[in-house]
């Protein structure tokens, strides 16, 4: 065990990648010798040379479809996008490309060795464009997986799982978490399950949701409704798409309530996939309406961040109006 | 020689440059007639291989007549010829090692029938029947291969093209002297992904051979409204990137150029660019009627350039091929399509669980849920779904009855 911050997991999470199999590629913009603008791939062109870990020129539609054709051949790319809010010009790769390889050519070619890494999410004052939660975008394409993690341990078991995993998986990291999130981090090889939530508390009354950097905000509204006597259970769903619609639905026939929040806007956002499908499996033990806390259907703003913010006390909020229905 | 802005020579006063001091020529050793230049250099190309090239190229036209025949008689929904440009696509096949990728755009399915893909794997992919590798899930001719190292086409324009540069790369790193050949149209070289690929390409010193067809026209768009320069082989001086121009008509300039391309590619890390100087003889697709575009004038023009009679008289004058052989070569292959494709068409579509198959590895829990739910709508209903309906109710008939 190692104590280490979120970043530093992503990085050893890479570094183990690397060391156990040669075909493993880590590339993006400043990826190389100064180890990413986060220092997420710091040490490894030193470690496993610039033909494994190397700068690409400032093209994100490049860059995919570059890791894409790498993946084809059988490679393992690991592409780095410096901020989530700069993936777009590589949607069509990621959208008509990565996620239809498999599908279209009836398993004769897959890309399911690729991993998109983007650093994800606000607070960290970085206004529009290096602050946007896109996961809902990818979810609403078949072919993809999405992985968001929540903490330092979380991340490195789940970097390497997307990074084995025979599908590709487009992987977020909240940024705002990079250096806060600090926990003991197991030194060995371990992956943890992709496509499954995990409840991180047990409780009866309702159950929050939520994944990435939002889970410290419900764990925070939580604490504060315990106080008040709710008993709150917790899950992290982890996998964005395809997502663990029992172990949610499991919680919500306990606990009768179920409140969802993410940083995204509230239209379209993928809050409101969930809601509908946990309302129609659990129709008739729903206590109230099933709430979503999310940002407002704003671009996202910059002074006025917290105000955007789906922060613990609008869960807490959400929590009273649930439980008062 | 890479400049940066402190090994740029200094000038004093303004100096503006837009290339046009740089013209690029057009390769070319067989004149429109199948003669050589007279004072064209020799041709590396052996008879065996020319003979296969030439077979290829008459399969092609022979397919491509028969499938258009058969989209307009409303037996395919959709087809797309290589007509005209058999030259360009199979020499350039025909110079690599028969391992080395191939990563098409969707007119290229010369190079298939040069690599070998039969004409069973043609129709059934047309078809969409249960035997089409891809089980009927794309529109007609978005045919793959892996044994043939065809990688699967896609309809976005350009997609291929970045990835032929990081296929490329993996094959770099496997260090067993393969290539990568993308190939595509002019129109598709305006999209970004054309310009992402050749730059990475140069910058990784990759072993990707990027061969432009210029056949004058995407759709109806042409050339002279889809840029400005000189022509397309001219953007690789901004990557620093091998660049040549040939006559894509010119079968003997098509393999000499995609040769030495190859080379360059295998034993030098170069990436080239290769602009095929050709046209499109036939419409962009059966959707397309080129009459609204361009004059019949300039088709009958090209016609006399066409490609498969320049080849076949240069092999006529070296005593390679005789017109018997050319007949029953036609008659048979027209022969193999029609009887081929007779079987294929009546073949019973997809298995309706391929609707949800290879989207993941492994199908999670709610698309088999919803393959289930779609399962139970079509038991009620079997009347509205003749394709999927007898696969349902465990029918055993065999071909011709869906």
């Amino acid at each position: 065990m190692s104590r280490m911050n979120l970043l530093q997991a992503v990085n050893n999470a890479l570094d183990t990648a690397m060391a156990v199999d040669e075909r493993v590629l880590c590339f993006g913009e400043d990826v190389g010798v100064f180890g990413g603008v986060f220092r997420a791939t710091s040490h490894l062109q030193e470690k496993y040379g610039r033909e494994r870990c190397f700068n690409t020129p400032l093209v994100e539609q490049g860059i995919v479809g570059f890791a894409n054709g790498l993946a084809a051949q059988g490679s393992v790319p690991v592409a780095e996008i410096q901020f989530a809010d700069y993936i777009f010009p590589a949607f069509d790769q990621l959208v008509n490309e990565t996620a239809k390889f498999r599908y279209r050519s009836g398993s004769l070619f897959d890309v399911g060795g690729l991993t998109v890494r983007a650093p994800y999410g606000g607070g960290i004052a970085g206004g529009h464009y290096h602050s946007q939660s896109p996961e809902a975008y990818f979810a609403h394409t078949p072919g993809l997986t999405v992985v968001v993690p929540r903490n330092p341990h979380q991340a490195k078991g789940l970097l390497l799982a997307s990074i084995r995993s025979p599908d590709p998986v487009i992987f977020f990291e909240p940024k705002r978490l990079y250096r806060a999130s600090v926990g003991e981090v197991p030194d060995d090889d371990y992956e943890l399950p992709l496509r499954q939530a995990e409840v991180v508390k047990e409780g009866s009354d309702i159950t929050l949701l939520a994944w990435g950097a939002q889970m410290e905000v419900i764990e925070q509204a939580a604490e504060m409704a315990e106080k008040a006597g709710v008993s709150c259970e917790l899950i992290d769903l982890r996998t964005i798409v395809p997502w663990d619609i029992e172990t949610v639905a499991a919680s919500v026939f306990k606990t009768g309530r179920l409140i969802v929040s993410h940083e995204a806007p509230l239209t379209g956002g993928f809050a409101a996939e969930i809601a509908a499908t946990i309302q129609n499996r659990c129709f008739l033990y729903l206590e109230s309406p099933i709430e979503r806390v999310t940002g407002l259907d704003t671009p996202f703003p910059l002074t006025l961040e917290k105000e955007y913010m789906p922060g613990p006390l609008k869960v807490l909020d959400a929590i009273h109006r649930t439980m008062d229905f | 020689m890479k400049k940066t802005q402190s090994t740029a020579k200094p000038v004093h006063k303004p100096v503006f440059a837009n290339g046009d001091d740089i013209q690029i020529p057009v390769f070319t050793l067989l004149k429109p007639d199948g003669t050589v230049y007279a004072d064209a250099g020799s041709t590396s190309l052996d008879e065996t291989t020319a003979r296969r090239i030439y077979r290829a190229m008459l399969y092609t036209r022979v397919l491509d007549e028969r499938m258009m025949a058969a989209q307009r008689q409303g037996r395919l929904s959709f087809y797309m010829q290589c007509t005209g440009e058999e030259a360009a696509v199979i020499g350039s096949t025909a110079a690599l090692d028969d391992a080395d990728m191939i990563m098409a755009q969707y007119r290229e399915q010369g190079a298939l029938a040069y690599r070998g893909f039969t004409t069973d794997e043609f129709m059934n992919q047309l078809f969409g029947n249960e035997r089409d590798t891809a089980h009927g899930r794309q529109m007609p001719i978005h045919y793959g291969s892996r044994d043939l190292h065809y990688l699967t086409i896609s309809s976005p324009l350009a997609t291929q093209i970045p990835q032929a540069t990081g296929y490329a790369y993996g094959q770099k790193l496997a260090g067993k002297g393969h290539c990568t050949l993308t190939i595509f149209g002019e129109g598709a070289a305006s999209e970004g992904d054309f310009h992402a690929a050749l730059n990475m390409a140069s910058v990784h010193k990759v072993p990707v051979i990027f061969l432009c067809r210029n056949n004058g026209y995407a759709i109806s768009t042409p050339v002279t409204e889809q840029f400005a320069g000189d022509g397309v082989a001219a953007r690789a001086f901004g990557y620093r990137m091998q660049s040549i121009r040939v006559d894509g008509n010119d079968i003997l300039a098509v393999y000499e150029a995609t040769c030495e391309a190859r080379r360059l590619a295998v034993e030098e890390n170069e990436p080239v660019l290769i602009e095929a100087m050709t046209y499109r003889l036939a419409a962009h697709s059966s959707s397309d009627d080129p009459s609204g575009y361009r004059s019949k004038k300039e088709e009958e023009a090209w016609h006399k350039k066409d490609p498969l009679r320049r080849m076949q008289r240069w092999l006529l004058d070296r005593g390679w091929w005789n017109e018997d052989e050319e007949r029953e070569l036609t008659e048979s292959l027209r022969r193999e399509v029609l009887e081929t494709m007779k079987q294929a068409e009546k073949r019973r579509p997809p298995a309706l669980e391929t609707l949800v198959s290879d989207v993941y590895a492994e199908t999670p829990p709610l698309l088999r849920e919803q393959l289930e739910t779609l399962e139970a709508h079509i038991r009620r209903h079997p009347e509205a779904y003749p394709r999927s309906a007898p696969w349902l109710n465990g029918s055993t008939e065999t071909e011709g009855q869906p």
